[in-house]
């Protein structure tokens, strides 16, 4: 046999060749295992089914301990698009008490990616929302009739009363936006959306817990992934007591009917809000459920903005409810004293004329106050901004400085979102918009009235009142009162006081209870209760004067304090008195006395949207 | 022994492969696991038998054997029932064997047989090259009947076998060349460049670069080599700046031309230094511009429209994850979720879950991959490297051409099975169902494995036997 060397080489060639090809796999192999992540992610969501397990939101009770908000649940109509089988569309569309049309855009909706980006035919989908208790008996009878559909429950939002949907605001689908600045949302998640519904979207919306199922190529369960030792359970949402009494914040909405304004009530010593109303308004249960589109489309359109909170997000003029706080800046700064009086001919003549009505002549600071007298604040700001010693811009700086610190002009941090600051100027401001010539103690005498270029919030009218009551203190007005098992945010058991003695509180209560024994508040003079109060009827480019009405009860120890304000309504006697007085004696009392059924009657019933400045088109 | 540990090894990859959640026991015969062991201990038992039995055997009856396996997939063409298209089982009651599997042996031990033959030089006479083609491909011809491809394509593996008996490197070389034409041509179909595929575009570079290296490797003073290159170079510079500005050339006129040129005056030069290697070049070239012709034809119109699918996904060309490429992608998920350590035995998720189809058989590297991790597969790999080699190392010591030859076949299978089957599981190759020596699950290839590697010992135990 002979034996060829030559061809022996050749087993390096062969030896060589699979050497060759077990390095290239080893190489690949390293490529991914050892530097590619994407593969590992894969495997988990392939195996890993992580099943979210949703908290209960909590619910909202009123001071009272009344429910006001609770869940009741509803049923989305789910589908595995790979698991559909054969199915009746029209008795699809019969179970389902749709049209073949709504059916069909529905269908097409829940396909569109722009729409539904997390579209899959292998997941679950979700083809109609929130079916109605009834639908979806009708619909579970049949649902063996229609392979791969399948029923979830959620829970919506339910509401006891029709009232107070600027408080509470209601929940909404998570939006893209949403999902980007919070990680805890996933697509389909609920969210708060307005009203403590959002400002108490963390507390109420709870954790939600996770179950890690392992599933199998077909998508079948095999079962919790480590018998579930990674698994989280939820923690349902925190319940929320308001300070809101949700009977009166109901009153007042009916007071409020065929109207555009507010109503704020305060419990001076604490700074719970007892009602926050705004006009008009909407029953929240619209934002609950199929037709929350529609609802929300048309109330969006609406040109009397029943979205827009006026209570805190209207920044009005404050008209003659900012007197007292000019009485109290002119006290503390040694302007005037209790029996400094200035002269009042039918107003303030000095070059230019405020008008203003008859009364005595000359007046002090508690007359004023009573008789609402215009001269009597132009010449205290007159005095205050010419002080001899100073310039206007540091007197009308410290000017507002007073009104800072009085709640004006930034906001006041009440917990509920879009609060508007109102605007309260400075010296910059008419240094920069009298550009060139100089302004003067005249050129900006309307804002010692609560006119000119003075805006303020309902609340912060509101809040006024409230400090006027406390003789010379507030705590930020809030609407929660309690969260269940935490504390609410210490910034409102914070006592603000401002830089004004309470001697000079006392004697703007004094005025103010004046108004009501003898002045322009006679209406809100109830035989058992002793009401202060100061009407305001702001001048305003929109049409007829905006009617306001500041007060609190009793003057003794103060229950409460409230701000009405009321757009185009006339004189503030005409509707902010009587309306601000029916709040006052239903809070304190419960009910109104028979004798002032008739005043009632005629709030109830009144209408002074067509006065408004606002069309409908 | 390099075998018992793949054995073993492979069996706990089958538990691991199947086992279910639903607790499992190792040995519960019901399971693949337990199967595979009752498999392990009968091929034990018949390699033990091979072990016992006398050495001349084998050399004495390869050709009746080859002839009766032969039959045996004649009549298995006929009698085996549908199981996925291919009729290549034989149901016996509870238990199915696929001949094709004992094909390799048979056809090694023939193989062998035909080199032993007295005075059997391959390159001696052009029929020697007849006669070993026939053996290989009778089978191949059968098992092809059968809708096996797969096993088929394995026997084309004894070209490893054949050249190393003698024949020219440069069959070897033209094989590899057309492997990776055909997957250039085929994978890179767009963008054009020139009017002709960018694939194709390609390949005639690959034509030229190989062209001028013979040239230059045949020719001793390398004029020719150099002159050509230099044709090649200019031209196609010439070409390049003509089209920068616009000019449209038609690539394949261009291609066709330069090397029918390059062609003619490599044969005026051969008629002129009468030297025949030459001829060698010429043909190499013309020959691989009309495998490249016919790579279109074939791809388009012989080959079936899953394996041209298979063939497409493998190449990466097509990405139908939930289609064909679905068993690719997810054993790759498989394999690269396993990270350097692994997520432990039984604990992958991927083949625990049943993602990856078929891992018990085919894709049994899976397994491996995601839970003994980078480390465990490389190790798997080594093992199996180790084995090839010290059976190269053992065929060359054998005294006799049967045995060498013998050995050769087993080394040449074992390459062939690994490298599809691992280049597969990694989203390599092509998928060409074929087992994963010692690892897969099935009765047939162990027990064809372990006929194949046991004879092969019998043989080198033997050695030591006549020299004493």
């Amino acid at each position: 046999m002979r034996k060829d060397y030559n061809l022996e080489k050749r087993k390096y060639v062969i030896g060589g060749f699979i050497g060759i090809i077990v390095l290239i796999y080893i190489i690949r192999l390293f490529n991914l295992q050892v530097t590619n992540d994407k593969y590992k992610e894969s495997a988990d969501s392939n195996a890993f089914l992580r099943r979210i397990i949703y908290p209960s939101r909590g619910l909202i009770y009123d001071r009272n301990d009344k429910l006001v908000v609770f869940n009741k649940p509803a049923y989305d109509v789910m589908i595995i698009p790979k698991d559909v089988g054969e199915f009746d569309t029209i008795a699809l569309c019969k179970a389902l008490n749709l049209t073949k049309e709504q059916l069909m855009e529905k269908w097409a909706d829940m396909k569109n990616p722009k729409k539904n980006p997390g579209y899959s035919a292998y997941t679950p989908q979700k083809l109609i929302s929130q079916l109605s208790l009834e639908d979806y008996g009708k619909f579970q009878e049949k649902l063996n009739l229609f392979p791969g559909f399948f029923v979830q429950k959620r829970t919506v939002r339910n509401y006891a009363y029709p009232a107070g949907a600027n408080i509470l605001g209601n929940i909404r689908e998570v939006s893209t936006a949403d999902i980007d600045r919070d990680r805890y949302y996933r697509r389909g998640d609920y969210t708060g959306d307005l009203g403590i519904e959002k400002s108490y979207e963390i507390a109420l919306r709870g954790q939600k817990g996770i179950e890690i199922l392992m599933k199998d190529a077909y998508g079948r369960i095999k079962g919790k992934y480590e018998d579930g030792i990674y698994d989280v359970s939820p923690e349902s949402g925190k319940n929320l007591t308001l300070s809101v009494d949700i009977e009166l914040q109901q009153y007042g909405e009916s007071l409020m009917q065929g109207k555009i304004g507010a109503i704020v009530a305060i419990e001076p010593q604490t700074g719970e809000i007892l009602c926050l109303v705004t006009s008009p308004n909407y029953d929240p249960s619209l934002l609950v459920g199929k037709e929350r589109g529609k609802n929300y489309g048309a109330l969006v359109q609406d040109p009397y903005k029943p979205l827009f909170d006026r209570a805190l997000q209207g920044a009005y003029p404050p008209g003659s409810t900012f007197k007292p706080t000019q009485g109290l800046i002119l006290l503390q700064e040694g302007i005037v004293d209790l029996s400094t009086a200035y002269p009042c001919h039918h107003g303030y003549v000095n070059g230019l004329r405020v008008g203003c009505h008859g009364h005595a002549s000359p007046i002090t600071l508690k007359p004023a106050l009573q008789t609402s007298c215009n001269a009597y604040f132009c010449w205290g700001l007159k005095n205050m901004i010419d002080k001899s010693g100073t310039t206007s811009a540091s007197q009308l700086t410290k000017w507002k400085d007073y009104m800072v610190e009085m709640g004006y002009g930034y906001k006041l941090g009440v917990d509920l979102p879009h609060e508007s600051r109102g605007f309260i100027p400075n010296a910059d401001y008419y240094s920069s918009s009298f550009r060139g010539s100089n302004w003067t103690a005249n050129t900006i005498i309307s804002i010692s009235i609560g006119q000119g270029e003075v805006l303020a919030t309902p609340l912060q009218i509101a809040n006024l009142a409230a400090t006027v009551a406390n003789r010379g203190y507030f705590y930020t007005p809030h609407i929660v009162k309690a969260i269940a098992d935490s504390v609410i945010d210490p910034k409102y058991r914070e006592i603000h006081r401002p830089h004004i003695k309470e001697e000079y509180y006392e004697a703007v209560a004094e005025g103010m209870r004046m108004a009501v024994t003898g002045g322009t508040c006679r209406l809100a003079n109830l035989p058992d209760i002793e009401v202060c109060g100061k009407t305001g009827t702001a001048q305003n480019p929109h049409g007829r004067d905006h009617s306001a009405f500041i007060g609190f009860a009793p003057y003794q120890d103060p229950k409460i304090a409230v701000c009405v304000y009321v757009e185009n309504a006339g004189f503030g006697a005409a509707y902010g008195v009587p309306i601000g007085s029916l709040i006052i004696e239903k809070y304190l009392k419960g009910e109104i006395s028979p004798s002032r059924k008739g005043i009632e009657q005629r709030m109830l019933n009144s209408n002074t949207i067509e006065t408004s400045g606002v069309k409908k088109h | 022994m390099l075998y018992l540990i793949l054995v073993t090894v492979g069996a706990i990859s089958i538990y691991a492969a199947s086992y279910d959640f639903d607790n499992a026991s190792l040995f519960d015969l019901n399971e693949f696991s337990g199967k595979q062991i009752l498999w392990i201990g009968l091929s034990l038992l018949v390699g033990l038998v091979i072990l016992l039995m006398d050495y001349r055997l084998f050399k004495i009856y390869a050709y009746p054997i080859y002839g009766i396996v032969l039959v045996i997939l004649l009549v298995t063409i006929f009698i085996a029932p549908n199981t996925k298209g291919s009729h290549s089982w034989l149901v016996f009651g509870p238990v199915s064997l696929q001949p094709a599997e004992f094909g390799k042996f048979a056809t090694a031990l023939c193989l062998a047989k035909l080199f032993d033959s007295y005075n059997f030089v391959l390159n001696q006479k052009i029929s020697n090259y007849f006669r070993a083609l026939i053996i290989i491909f009778l089978p191949i011809i059968l098992i092809l009947l059968q809708r096996e491809t797969g096993s088929a394509l394995v026997y084309i593996s004894f070209i490893f076998v054949l050249y190393r008996e003698g024949m020219s490197g440069l069959v070897l070389f033209s094989v590899l060349c057309a492997v990776t034409f055909f997957v250039v041509a085929v994978k890179f179909a767009d963008p054009l460049i020139l009017g002709i595929p960018m694939g194709e575009f390609t390949v005639f570079l690959l034509i030229m670069l190989i062209f001028v290296s013979m040239l230059l490797f045949y020719c001793k003073d390398g004029i020719i080599g150099r002159n050509v290159l230099f044709g090649f170079a200019g031209s196609g510079i010439i070409v390049a700046i003509l089209s920068f500005f616009g000019v449209e050339i038609n690539g394949l006129i261009y291609f066709l031309s330069i090397l029918g040129i390059g062609i003619i005056y490599t044969a005026i030069m051969m008629f002129r230094h009468r030297i025949a290697k030459y001829v060698i070049t010429i043909g190499f070239v013309s020959t691989s511009v009309m495998f490249l012709f016919s790579v279109n034809y074939v791809f388009g119109n012989v080959l079936e429209p899953h394996q041209q699918q298979r063939i497409k996904v493998a190449l990466g060309i097509e990405d139908n994850i939930m289609g064909a490429g679905y068993n690719v992608n997810q054993s790759k998920i498989a394999i690269g979720s396993g990270g350097i350590a692994g997520k432990g035995f039984l604990n992958g998720t991927q083949t625990k879950l049943k993602y990856v189809p078929e891992q018990h058989t085919d894709f049994i590297f899976c397994t491996i991959g995601e839970e003994e991790g980078f480390i465990g597969s490389v190790a798997v790999l080594l093992l199996f490297l180790g084995l090839i080699l010290r059976l190269i190392h053992l065929a060359e010591r054998q005294r006799t051409a049967f045995e060498r030859v013998y050995a050769y076949c087993v080394v040449s299978i074992l390459i062939f099975h690994l490298g599809i089957n691992v280049g597969m599981v990694i989203g390599l190759c092509p998928v060409i169902g074929i087992p994963l020596p010692f690892f897969s699950y099935g009765g047939s290839s162990l027990w064809g494995f372990t006929i194949l590697l046991f004879i092969l010992l019998r043989l080198d135990a033997a050695r030591k036997e006549r020299t004493d």
